[in-house]
């Protein structure tokens, strides 16, 4: 199949070749890179933006007065307000904090908002399909506070299952849930269960990482409170990562990390924090990567994030046939079988195969694939296995690439054949 | 450049198909010491049991993971039995010489830094046998943790039967 019957919407050739890692030749031949729910490639765009930043605004921002300084500021504040329109924030100014990655988003939510607002008797409900960074920080917190942590279980194809939904939300206080699982592809039904959940006086954080870079996305119409991503899985650089939250609720937290650039006012007796979104930016922002980020989601929305997902569901139909046809019952793909119902991460299970073993015939032919349990290791307990071989999609691969981690796999199965 | 051949020896894979020693002990008077590779959760569990003489009696091995993290511990399984709990320790300096882990922790954990010559390689001429087949192990350095795995539990459990019959 060539690549134009694939993409109706952009042409992937044209993307890969914005990519100068994509142009790369490792093992002899191209490389194909199937490991974007780690980390995304970044295209020139974003490079060049930083280094056009370094050469002719750096400077600190919000402090200086002179001409490159205020430069600076503007550029970065210009950011928080394209990355807000992105997501759909209705107060981009005050709404989007920048972070470190979701993780300091996730971590920010539990002891700024969790801290103040979770007790005894208080309970958070979380998902079997969480990340470690959407789990550990309320393990942390709980530790402090005594509250209880419970867990939406999955169906037999990693969904969430929802026939206890009503119960499991009694007394709950925040969902914190996944959109998309980073393991398994599976999308979640966010809307739904933020109605849920408001319903029962439980407020939503929504650990965006993996969809944000993958679907249009619109904090309002999906009625969450918080949202948390990061920039480096979605073409733009590490280092730099988003927190947006409810006016109202950012208004009312206290502080999480303290020091300059957060606060109104310090005296001998203390201090007063600033309003957000500086009350919770404490220290020199990484401002390269705020402008890189903005040049990512300038990049993302020059495609088209509806084309983006197109693409993705394309693509992932494709090799879940191409998978299934060649390996039959020897391949076992965890998730959702329908390409509609997830993301583009594929998690491979081979039979006889670890997936370590699986991962390193791989890399002889430049088919970057990550094997592990993708810090979701409850997620991993859950499917009953240690670990996965996981291959990713994203705007830049295409049917080369699928064809190549399935000849790949082929020589897998004949070198370990037993 | 390294090729799957170097690393996946053909005595690598028959232990890894046909695994030696798999299973548990009693415990008591086994110990029973578990180690994970946190980087790909897997995980192995070694029963040691070591007898009043400070002979390694029988050894059983246990948990999930890749070709070389479970060849690695089949091949240490056989051997170390039979060894003394001296001689474990010298072949497991020996091993993890070979995968160039010159960890400061090998040198003092439970021994003093005698038999070491002054490069921190072991003294003694350890035969390693088939382990030898691990070596090509170092050149794909994110699959030494791997090859270890199996060995840094083992030491966990010398030194807890070591704990039990001091010499
Ligand atoms: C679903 C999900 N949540 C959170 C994270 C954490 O992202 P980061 O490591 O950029 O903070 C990841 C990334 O691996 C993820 O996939």
């Amino acid at each position: 199949m060539s690549t134009a019957e694939v993409t109706r919407t952009f042409d992937v050739a044209k993307v890969k070749a914005d990519f100068p890692l994509l142009q790369r030749e490792l093992k002899g031949g191209p490389i194909h890179y199937l490991d974007s729910a780690a980390s995304s490639q970044k295209p020139q765009v974003v490079i060049d933006a930083m280094t056009t930043y370094y050469e002719t605004i750096n400077a600190n921002v919000h402090r200086g007065v002179y001409e490159i300084a205020e430069a600076a500021t503007n550029a970065l504040e210009a950011s928080r307000v394209r990355v807000g329109r992105f997501i759909g924030a209705p107060n981009p100014e005050t709404e989007v904090i920048f972070s470190k990655n979701a993780t300091e988003s996730l971590n920010l939510v539990a002891r700024s908002w969790g801290g103040a607002n979770l007790g005894p008797g208080d309970a958070v409900l979380l998902t079997q399909l969480e990340h470690h960074a959407n789990i550990v920080p309320w393990f942390q917190l709980q530790a402090e506070k005594g509250f209880e942590i419970r867990w939406i279980p999955l169906t037999a194809d990693a969904q969430l299952d929802l026939t206890d939904i009503d119960r499991l939300l009694d007394g709950v206080k925040l969902l914190a849930l996944t959109a998309m699982s980073n393991v398994t592809g599976t999308l979640t039904p966010v809307r739904e269960l933020t109605e849920k959940a408001h319903a029962a006086g439980a407020l939503v954080c929504l650990d965006a990482c993996q969809y944000v870079p993958h679907l249009a996305t619109d904090v309002v119409s999906l009625g969450v409170d918080f949202a948390a991503f990061s920039g480096h899985k979605m073409l733009g650089p590490t280092g730099i990562g988003v927190l947006w939250g409810r006016e109202a609720l950012l208004d009312a937290m206290p502080t999480f990390l303290g020091g300059g650039g957060m606060i109104l006012n310090v005296t001998l007796d203390g201090f007063t924090p600033a309003a957000p979104p500086a009350k919770f930016e404490a220290g020199t922002p990484p401002v390269a990567e705020i402008i890189g980020l903005h040049a990512a989601v300038d990049y993302l929305d020059a495609l088209g994030m509806d084309a983006v997902r197109e693409h993705e569901v394309t693509i992932t139909a494709y090799a879940l046939r191409t998978l299934t046809e060649r390996f039959g019952e020897a391949l076992t793909i965890h998730g959702p079988a329908e390409p509609a119902a997830r993301g583009g991460v594929l998690s491979l299970a081979m039979e006889g195969i670890h997936p370590h073993d699986l991962a390193q015939v791989l890399d002889e032919h430049a088919v970057c694939v990550r094997p592990g349990h993708h810090c979701a290791k409850p997620l991993m307990k859950v499917l009953g296995v240690g670990a996965t071989a996981r291959a990713s999609f994203y705007v830049y691969n295409d049917t080369d690439d699928v064809d190549a981690l399935a000849d790949a796999l082929g020589e897998a199965a004949d070198f370990f054949s037993f | 450049m390294p090729g799957l051949e170097d690393l996946y020896r053909e005595i690598i894979l028959d232990h890894y198909r046909s695994p030696r020693n798999r299973g548990e002990l009693e415990t008591p008077p086994a110990t029973r010491t578990e180690g994970f590779n946190p980087l790909c959760g897997d995980e192995i569990v070694v029963y040691l049991d070591v007898d009043a003489s400070g002979t390694v009696g029988d050894i059983r091995i246990g948990g999930t993971g890749c070709s070389i993290s479970q060849s690695s511990a089949s091949m240490m399984s056989a051997a170390v039995k039979g060894k003394t709990l001296a001689e474990v320790r010298a072949l497991t300096r020996a091993f993890k010489g070979m995968m160039s882990l010159h960890e400061s922790s090998l040198d003092t954990d439970g021994e003093s830094g005698e038999e070491l010559d002054a490069d921190g390689e072991p003294v003694e001429d350890v035969k390693l046998g088939d382990l030898g087949a691990l070596r090509g192990v170092v050149k794909f350095p994110v699959r030494i943790k791997c090859a270890t795995l199996a060995w840094n539990t083992l030491m966990q459990g010398v030194d807890e039967a070591a704990e039990a019959h001091p010499a």
